[in-house]
């Protein structure tokens, strides 16, 4: 690939006292393209992007923004980026505009530069109505508008949102997903972390799934569905206490690539369904194992998730499940 | 240079918004709590008090210098607590992650706690005239009693925010706050002379940089300028070498929490 690279990271690791928040991490970001970290709670996401914005020091290893190390030029850095804080960065007595004001000001922006700008923003996340009151009137889609606008406002090469749709209900969510796939059109290069599968498969051009501060995978959604390889075989079973003798029958047949238990059936990753079907339903037959619901899909991002890391991403951190 | 002006002031603007905009807090902010000391506690123990122990013609005149170091106290020790919220709501992440010098916003809050703990040590001292307390030194005095205010405040907010950038929770800043405030009154002479306390609380209040400043500031309001001079001519060393402690302290506290 020759495109140019807007981040590298390179063996990034960062301990809180013994605690690994981040382990060994590499990557590299294309300028231009919608970069996600997605992984559940206490993976490590917030934690790498506050290396990537100069807020925190790495333990080892390094990261640089176009060319520029994050530790040794962090001002330059800064200069290039905008950020979108995972919580609500909000001061509840100043009002939307004086927000955007104060942060022209640490931007160095000329007083006309900043009207212009502030107005533009205003527009852009339409809170034109609501610019004059403070915060702690603003519901929390109106915040997260604000908070958006903070992060755009110095006009960024890189715009970093930290979960940006938390939350949100399903209008405000897509409507996020529309300004982030119009900063990209704009040539904007956008850093987000998630633990939203749907908003890492439809937002992202390519993600890197992180767990326990690892990189388990790393690949656009499509490059990551595919290389799971096959499609899956979901069964509901009527007796849940022959799943686990169906599962290791199931195990070693050929044509099955490999067999998952779930809390009422199995998940099943088969090489084609034409040749696996009869075997599955033959071997629950003969081990009188009633199919209560059988489906069969393509692979979707959360089996990718499940194959890297064992366990669905709704699932409490450190706790992998069988 | 300019730059860092522009920071600075629009960060300084911030605070003095906040407080404009609650209307309540800004009335208690001027007409504070501190001023019911001087009224309540000067008027109360106007015949309790011995005259010739304090040293002064009643017990208001010589509570006015403990009640002005008191205001510089209080509102150095709470300096730092918008910085703690800041930081606890991503505020200060947000302004942190902006090409600023790292001391804009620490430089800001100084800024604004020193003006606002001098105006109302304006207004204590003009409360205290209205009680018949005039200011021996004049205006001249006025100015001084601000620089030493300015000089202890300058150390105290370096504490208060060294607190907020190092305590996990907000609740652990205000029970040291709590903890620390009481003693440093009492173990001072904001309340009666060194040589009426108990031995070991006057020994023990030798070394409370309070005891410093109202030794200063007592003899400016009191006595006139032959007796406040050498007093203020000490406190002016004691005080910056306070702050240069402090403020080393403070800004190891937020190298280490902003990275
Ligand atoms: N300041 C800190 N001190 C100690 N440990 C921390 C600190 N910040 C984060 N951690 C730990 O580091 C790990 C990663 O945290 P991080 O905030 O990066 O996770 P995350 O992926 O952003 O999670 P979430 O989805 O909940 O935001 C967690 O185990 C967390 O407890
Ligand atoms: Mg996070």
């Amino acid at each position: 690939m020759d495109r140019a690279i807007a981040i590298e990271v390179n063996r990034l690791c960062k301990d809180y006292g013994s605690h690994r928040a981040v382990a060994d991490l590499s990557f590299q970001v294309y300028e231009g393209e919608i970069f996600g970290l997605l992984g559940p709670n206490g993976a490590g996401k917030s934690t790498t992007l506050r290396i990537l914005i100069t807020l925190l020091q790495p333990t080892s290893g390094n990261a640089s923004i176009f060319g520029h190390d994050t530790v040794r030029e962090a001002d330059r850095v800064r200069r290039l980026i905008g950020y979108v804080p995972q919580e609500r960065a909000i001061d509840r007595f100043l009002t939307g505009r004086e927000h955007l004001q104060l942060l022209s000001a640490l931007y160095h922006l000329t007083r006309e530069d900043a009207a212009r700008r502030i107005n533009e923003l205003l527009k852009l996340v339409d809170l034109e109505a609501h610019a004059d009151r403070p915060a702690k009137t603003y519901s929390g889609g109106m915040k997260r508008k604000l908070d958006i606008a903070c992060g755009l406002l110095p006009n960024p090469k890189i715009l970093f949102l930290d979960e940006p749709t938390l939350g949100l209900d399903v209008q405000s969510r897509l409507r996020i997903w529309e300004y982030v796939r119009m900063l990209k059109a704009r040539g904007m290069t956008v850093v987000m972390t998630t633990n939203y599968l749907d908003e890492a498969d439809q937002l992202c051009d390519r993600l890197a799934i992180i767990d326990g501060g690892c990189i388990k995978a790393l690949g656009s959604p499509t490059e990551l569905k595919v290389a799971l390889g096959g499609d899956i075989v979901s069964l509901t079973i009527k007796e849940t206490d022959r799943i686990a003798g169906l599962a290791s029958a199931l195990a070693n047949q050929p044509a099955i690539k490999t067999v998952r238990t779930t809390s009422n059936g199995l998940d099943i990753r088969v090489e084609s369904p034409e040749k696996a079907l009869p075997i599955i339903l033959e071997t629950a037959n003969r081990l009188g194992c009633g199919i209560e619901f059988i489906e069969y899909h393509r692979p979707r991002l959360d089996d990718v998730f499940i194959a890297h890391t064992g366990r669905r991403i709704t699932d409490t951190a450190e706790q992998p499940v069988e | 240079m300019t730059e860092y002006w522009q920071e600075i002031s629009a960060l300084t603007m911030r605070w003095v918004r906040r407080l404009s905009r609650e209307k309540f807090s800004m009335l208690f902010t001027l007409v504070q709590p501190m001023l019911f000391w001087l009224i309540f506690f000067g008027n109360l123990f106007q015949r309790a008090a011995d005259t010739q122990v304090t040293q002064a013609p009643n017990y208001i005149s010589f509570l006015a210098a403990g009640v002005v170091v008191m205001t510089v106290l209080n509102n150095g020790l709470a300096g730092g607590v918008d910085l703690l919220f800041d930081k606890e709501n991503g505020f200060l992440e947000r302004l942190m992650s902006a090409p600023i010098r790292r001391s804009s916003v620490i430089l800001s809050r100084f800024i604004f706690v020193m003006t606002i703990t001098s105006l109302q040590v304006l207004v204590i001292l003009g409360v205290a005239s209205l009680f018949g307390v005039h200011p021996a030194t004049g205006l001249l005095g006025v100015a001084t009693i601000l620089l030493i205010g300015m000089l202890f405040g300058v150390g105290l907010t370096a504490i208060s925010m060294a607190m907020a950038f190092s305590v996990k929770s907000h609740g652990d800043f205000f029970s040291v706050l709590g903890f620390l405030s009481l003693p440093m009154i009492f173990l001072s002479s904001a309340l009666v002379p060194l040589a009426a306390m108990p031995g070991w609380m006057s020994f023990l209040a030798r070394f409370n940089p309070m005891t410093w400043a109202i030794d200063a500031v007592r003899p400016l309001i009191l006595s006139g300028w032959s007796e406040a001079l050498p007093h203020v001519a000490m406190v002016i060393p004691v005080m910056l070498a306070f702050d240069a402690i402090c403020l080393y302290g403070g800004v190891k506290a937020f190298r280490r929490a902003m990275g």
